[in-house]
């Protein structure tokens, strides 16, 4: 796509945006991995002390006190999304906040949040996937395309 | 009248009989708090949603501005006005309040010069009496129809710019004590293929040298005619780019002080808003706040502001259009 439309540019174009691409200030990507890489760990390190919570003192089973967690996680989220800090960590962090289960529940809440004012159905029904949607779709679109390798590649179900 | 190629020149020198210019809570924790009528401590402004803060942030710099002039809503004959929402609603919302006969006007950012120059060819002409003329931006509802919900956490570029909540106005006037709007010069649509809506410094920075090139050729001026020249929001990135391709144009651009207003309204160092300030209402608050009231205080004589627009629209750059961009150049004197 961007090596098609490249063509298309005339030589006029070409120069400048040569000339445009000197004075972009760079991305920084070391230190993001590095802040990414530290707060994603955060997030889970957090994550695994509260399942530990539910573990120890309310006694539920490891497998089943994963669902707990990841309720926990997400109200965490959605009350620093409503103070508006959520935002503020993530420009900070990049990847690290957007990764986990918190960034997907962000960007349900901020949605939420904006488009209430357009109606309780039609503004927020209607967009609280705005951003999260794609997730979902394509989600949805990987887990198909497992599966079905699943059931090609797995011995167990091709062998009988 | 017309110079030149593309420019006018105001024999009549229609004077800036009055000027507002409100903002926001952020814009007023930088360096340029003491230039504004009113800073709001609420991004609300006590409405319940960003569009009615835009709106009602028009309303009051407007009717701030018919103030400061003496006069009434009823003795203005037009009001020009613009702003970044769809259909222009903040500025058209708040005609309907002000009640004065209205042209809505869309250049984006552009939108304060576009005004004033139009505002100026009105009054110059004898076409009125008083214009009122301005526009306004306001960062949430930007960054809603334009970018992602406001709480949303995602990572800006160092190259994205942070739109200003605020609205600046003036009322022009057939006479008057200055300072006067003496020429402007309208610019040409420049596309030069950046399409990044986070980069747009970049992609305006073209539009803003070729209106700067255009102006001193019909007007058969340097530069050095100037105590200042700002562009209107091209921030860092865009402001060193139109500084290089000044530089290969061979414009003596060192002959003044050449600034942008982008760069002047947040304080970079303790403010996060990465290459610095954007919207309509920037360049408004900065030329109509800060640098009427340096003009008045005898510290500039003669200033060229050249706004600077983004013509792009949420469905262009996901359709990957490039961005096309305008500037319009107004050049402002103390003395007739």
């Amino acid at each position: 796509m961007v090596s098609k439309k490249k063509k298309k540019l005339t030589p006029v174009q070409q120069e400048y945006q040569e000339l445009a691409k000197k004075r972009e200030p760079s991305k920084f990507t070391f230190k993001n991995l590095y802040r990414a890489f530290l707060v994603g760990g955060l997030i889970c390190l957090l994550g695994q002390a509260v399942q530990q919570m539910f573990i120890h003192w309310w006694g539920f089973e490891e497998k089943a006190a994963s669902n707990p967690t990841v309720g926990v996680m997400i109200i965490i989220s959605v009350i620093l999304t409503s103070l508006g800090v959520y935002d503020k960590i993530a420009q900070w962090a990049g990847a690290g906040t957007a990764v986990p289960v918190t960034g997907f529940a962000n960007a349900m809440a901020s949605a939420a949040i904006e488009y209430r004012r357009e109606g309780l159905v039609l503004g927020l029904g209607g967009s609280i996937f705005k951003v999260a949607g794609p997730v979902i779709v394509f989600g949805s679109l990987a887990a198909f395309c497992v599966g079905i390798a699943y059931i090609i590649f797995d011995p167990n179900i091709v062998g009988g | 009248m017309l110079k030149g190629h593309q420019s006018w020149v105001f024999e009549n020198k229609p004077s800036i009989k009055s000027k507002a210019a409100i903002v926001g809570p952020f814009e007023g924790q930088g360096p340029l708090a003491d230039d504004f009528d009113i800073i709001h401590g609420d991004m609300y402004l006590g409405q319940d949603s960003w569009e009615k803060a835009e709106k009602a942030l028009m309303e009051e710099t407007a009717k701030m501005a018919v103030q400061h002039a003496g006069l009434t809503e009823g003795q203005i004959q037009f009001f020009l006005a613009g702003d970044l929402m769809n259909q222009i609603i903040s500025s058209s919302f708040s005609a309907r309040t002000l009640s004065i006969p209205y042209l809505g006007l869309f250049g984006a950012c552009s939108t304060s010069m576009e005004s004033l120059a139009l505002a100026s060819y009105i009054v110059n002409s004898g076409g009125a009496k008083y214009v009122l003329s301005g526009t306004c931006s306001h960062n949430a509802s930007v960054e809603k129809q334009f970018r992602y919900p406001t709480e949303y956490g995602s990572q800006k570029p160092p190259t994205a710019q942070f739109t200003v909540t605020g609205a600046g106005a003036v009322v022009l006037s057939q006479d008057g004590d200055g300072p006067y709007v003496t020429s402007a010069t309208i610019g040409r649509v420049v596309d030069m293929g950046i399409s990044d809506p986070f980069n747009m410094g970049a992609a305006m920075a073209p539009a803003a040298v070729d209106t700067m090139e255009a102006h001193f050729r019909d007007l058969q001026i340097e530069p050095g005619y100037y105590d200042l020249i700002v562009t209107g929001d091209l921030s860092k990135v865009g402001y060193q780019i139109a500084n290089d391709l000044l530089k290969k144009h061979n414009i003596p651009i060192h002959q003044t002080t050449y600034s942008d207003c982008g760069m002047m309204i947040y304080d970079y160092g303790k403010q996060n808003v990465q290459a610095g300030a954007s919207g309509c209402g920037c360049s408004a608050v900065v030329t109509y706040g800060h640098l009427l009231n340096r003009m008045q205080r005898g510290e500039l004589n003669r200033i060229l502001v050249v706004a600077t627009g983004a013509l792009l629209s949420p469905l262009s750059y996901q359709q990957k259009e490039s961005i096309p961009c305008i500037a319009h150049a107004v050049s402002i004197e103390r003395q007739k």
